[in-house]
């Protein structure tokens, strides 16, 4: 399955681009990141603590067991400071 | 109710007259505006850059704004949240409320504002003396939450 993800605030700067397109069997959130971090060292660094990492999958906030079957779009950003 | 993300300023007192304008049935309208500070934990902060995600930063507005309504009677309800750079004294963002009495408008815009400091899809960054900086969120903004999901 081919997935856009997203990249925002220090996950962006850490892993270098905002977006890219990710062809992957991964089931859940978790498999993605797993996935991820096996490629190359800035994904390593980015997904070290995910304490500090929230994801949404189709731009709706969730967990990282979140089935990834039917999604289109997953993206990762820390938590959200707004207002 | 509308919700609003934009990069351009706002003018507060032409949206709350807007807001309101052609109707005598409010008797209550609050409203409450973000603004940059000049610093931060003791720190000098020369500007603020504010990054969200398009697309799911209005859908996580409109899911805030509507809850508000399902738990207040609100006659008009209004969220207008800027991103980009800005300079200490800016507006960054503002919420509104409507409704007969004052307590449901002044409840509605405190649970607007704990639900977008931690739940809408924005993310600060400091710039100082010292570089620039992501703002962490605070675990009192995460708290803030807990008192709107006890049983009401």
């Amino acid at each position: 399955m081919s997935l856009r993800v997203l990249y925002f605030a220090w996950l962006r700067e850490r892993i270098g681009v905002p977006s890219e397109t990710v062809d992957t069997g991964a089931a859940t959130v978790a498999d993605l990141v797993a996935e991820l971090r096996t490629r190359e060292e800035r994904y390593a660094l980015a997904f070290s603590d995910l304490r500090s990492v929230r994801v949404a999958v189709d731009q709706e906030l969730t967990g990282f067991d979140a089935p990834l079957a039917g999604a289109r779009e997953v993206a990762f950003f820390p938590p959200m400071t707004g207002g | 109710m509308t919700v609003r993300v934009q990069r351009d300023d706002f003018d507060l007192g032409a949206e709350l007259a807007a807001l309101r304008a052609g109707r005598t049935d409010i008797g209550a309208l609050v409203s409450f505006t973000g603004l940059v500070r000049d610093s931060a934990g003791g720190d000098a902060v020369s500007g603020l850059e504010l990054e969200h995600y398009p697309g799911m930063t209005e859908q996580a507005l409109a899911k805030i704004e509507s809850e508000a309504r399902d738990r207040w009677p609100l006659q008009a309800c209004l969220i207008v949240h800027r991103w980009g750079r800005l300079l200490p004294g800016e507006q960054i963002m503002m919420v509104a409320t409507a409704s007969p009495h004052r307590q449901a408008a002044f409840e509605a815009a405190e649970f607007l504002m704990d639900f977008l400091k931690s739940r809408a899809p924005f993310w600060k960054r400091e710039h100082g003396p010292a570089g620039a900086k992501w703002v962490d969120a605070r675990n009192l903004d995460e708290a803030a939450l807990a008192r709107w999901t006890k049983p009401r």
